[in-house]
């Protein structure tokens, strides 16, 4: 689908930010922002839906917490158990305290791992993917704020000068 | 200005006065001698008895303790020691009762000052509107201070027998304790104390008019001599906080030694500090004052009382796991004690100041729901009373252990006076710093 975008360059996060919220107010469609590092309530300002990472992730650390339970009853208990320190490894539930430190482990190796491998998946990103950001200045210095365009292209791009913006692209995508 | 609003003020003398009559009760039902001690445990102990009896349900333990008694009657001596033993746990627990909850009122306004040190070394910008709360809380430094002073004093002058080592009797047969006498004497200790508190103090008076004086003037000089004595105080503060938690907590079990002391009672200090900043702001928010806080702020402070209760924790944890696994005599009995007579507050306690915080804050919303930032405030606050309560009675008070009227009594009034105190000192003031240089930022502050 051919569409005519707006590329407006920024170079400082509260700007952009100030600007966001300007665009949002006029009713204009934000299709993308790409900064060069995380821009705090920038999710918000553009009105994204919010993020559900942090559900799986503890759920991935309860994953973890279980895995390591079962693993040290298996290793310690079950399989072999042995007489460390004066106490027989008979029980899981008298010996936890030498586990906790194995299963605070698992917990955190599982949410972060796991995370961060479900972000990849989500948003679409693979080993050797070609970049999908439209100026390679959004990885070093500048904001590029993506913006479709309906209507009245004068007033938006008299709208995005005044906002701050220190250049504008018209591109068709 | 804030106005310190009648109701909260009737308020609390009141509490004061319910605490005052609660502590008083305390101290006058204390037994006269170890036969009247006797007579009150065992008279504790048929009542027990009685109960079990008629409901019959448990016949194993009765008919356990007519051999436990036999054993005990079997040496005398034993027994005259046991009473005389017990005598002393009962006396003590008044006492017990008032020093827990004077420490853990001091212990907030401690904590509150190094948090605040720490905001103003590290020139934080999301919290100076905060500022006047904590330099209110750590008003609190003067009077609580004095209060535990006293009760040293009144300590090393036999009143009470909550510091073993100050009884020259017990040095005498203890190789031990002849062997720490060097540091654990009672000048010494007085010393110390003295200096710490008047370190402490110190610096919190220079910093509240370091403060006042940067809203009165035209150039940004007393927010840089701020910052010079808050980086100076931290140093200070590690050194003494740590030493303190020796001094006046861990010395009530002078056989007993942990390195990372001074780093548990840190932790259970800041996350006290950093619960009452949270609900006094909430409270004066509802008020209508402080305009400027946000639901930033606020999720900030949550988020400080959701890290220092993890932080807590793998402390408590810590300590705990090493000196399990290690099960070296002289260092689990420590923690045997607090298994067998503290079950209940000591588990009790990583319920409430673990587990309950983790659930309730671990959502990055409800950080920023006000009654769901003051309830798990309170049980926070609670839970910490009892860490404060597992480190001083079972050296004290032992078995004899109770939460009752003296107990409650002493938090009644030190929460009385620390909310007398602290609200007092918020009047002196301007809620919000004027010329603050970072004030901007904090009014601006969003996460």
């Amino acid at each position: 689908m051919a569409s005519k975008v707006i590329h407006a360059y920024y170079n400082d996060d509260d700007i952009l930010m100030q600007a966001v919220k300007k665009v949002k107010a006029t009713k204009h469609h934000i299709e993308e922002v790409f900064c060069p590092f995380p821009v705090h309530g920038l999710d918000k300002a553009m009105g994204l839906a919010p993020t559900r990472i942090a559900i799986t992730s503890f759920m991935y650390g309860v994953l973890g917490l279980i895995v390591a339970i079962v693993m040290m009853n298996y290793i310690m208990i079950e399989d072999w158990p042995q007489d460390i320190g004066g106490k027989p490894s008979f029980s899981y539930i008298e010996n936890m305290p030498a586990f906790v430190p194995i299963m605070f482990e698992m917990t955190v190796f599982f949410a972060a791992h796991l995370m961060v491998i479900t972000f990849y998946l989500r948003s679409r990103l693979w080993p050797f993917k070609k970049a999908e950001n439209p100026d390679p200045r959004t990885t070093d210095d500048h904001f590029v704020m993506e913006i479709e365009v309906h209507g009245d292209e004068k007033t938006l791009m008299d709208l995005l000068k005044a906002s701050g913006a220190v250049e504008i692209n018209k591109v068709e995508k | 200005m804030y106005t310190f609003s009648n109701r909260l003020k009737i308020g609390a003398i009141i509490l004061m006065g319910i605490g005052f009559l609660g502590m008083g009760i305390g101290f006058v039902t204390v037994p006269a001698s170890p036969d009247e001690a006797k007579e009150m445990v065992a008279a504790h102990d048929d009542g027990h008895g009685d109960t079990h009896a008629q409901e019959g349900d448990h016949p194993a333990a009765s008919a356990d303790h007519p051999a436990a008694d036999a054993d005990h009657a079997a040496s005398a001596e034993h027994d005259a020691a046991h009473d005389e033993h017990v005598y002393h746990q009962l006396t003590n627990r008044p006492w017990s009762a008032l020093y827990v909850a004077a420490f853990f009122f001091f212990m907030i306004a401690l904590g509150v000052l190094a948090f605040y040190a720490i905001q103003r070394a590290s020139q934080a910008g999301w919290s100076p509107l905060l500022f006047r709360v904590m330099e209110g809380i750590t008003s609190y430094l003067v009077p609580g201070g004095i209060i535990i002073i006293v009760i040293f004093v009144l300590s090393i002058m036999h009143f009470n027998h909550m510091f073993v080592w100050m009884d020259s009797e017990v040095v005498a047969e203890d190789a031990l304790l002849q062997g720490k006498a060097g540091y654990l004497n009672p000048t010494f200790f007085l010393i110390r104390a003295a200096i710490f508190l008047g370190g402490w103090i110190l610096y919190r008076e220079v910093s509240r008019r370091l403060s006042l004086a940067q809203d009165a003037s035209d150039d940004d000089s007393n927010f840089k001599k701020n910052f010079k004595w808050s980086a100076g105080f931290l140093v200070f503060y590690l050194v003494t906080e740590s030493m303190m938690s020796w001094d006046w907590i861990m010395s009530v079990d002078p056989h007993w030694f942990s390195t990372l002391f001074g780093w548990y009672v840190f932790a259970s200090m800041m996350v006290s500090g950093i619960t009452v900043i949270a609900l006094i702001t909430i409270y004066l928010k509802s008020k209508g004052y402080l305009p400027d806080v946000n639901d930033s702020h606020i999720h900030d402070l949550a988020k400080f009382m959701f890290g220092f209760s993890i932080f807590w924790t793998y402390l408590w944890f810590s300590q705990f796991m090493l000196i399990w696994y290690a099960n070296i005599p002289e260092e689990v009995t420590y923690f045997v004690t607090r298994i067998e007579d503290f079950n209940l507050p000591f588990f009790g306690m990583v319920a409430m100041n673990f587990v309950f915080p983790v659930l309730l804050l671990m959502n990055s919303d409800y950080k920023r729901i006000n009654w769901f930032v003051v309830m798990t405030g309170i049980v926070i606050l609670a839970g910490h009373y009892l860490d404060v309560f597992n480190m001083i009675m079972p050296a004290t008070v032992g078995d004899q252990w109770t939460i009752g009227i003296p107990e409650l009594g002493a938090v009644c009034f030190f929460a009385g006076l620390f909310i007398l105190w602290v609200f007092r000192a918020l009047t002196k003031a301007p809620l919000q710093p004027k010329r603050n240089p970072f004030i901007e930022e904090s009014k601006h502050f969003h996460y």
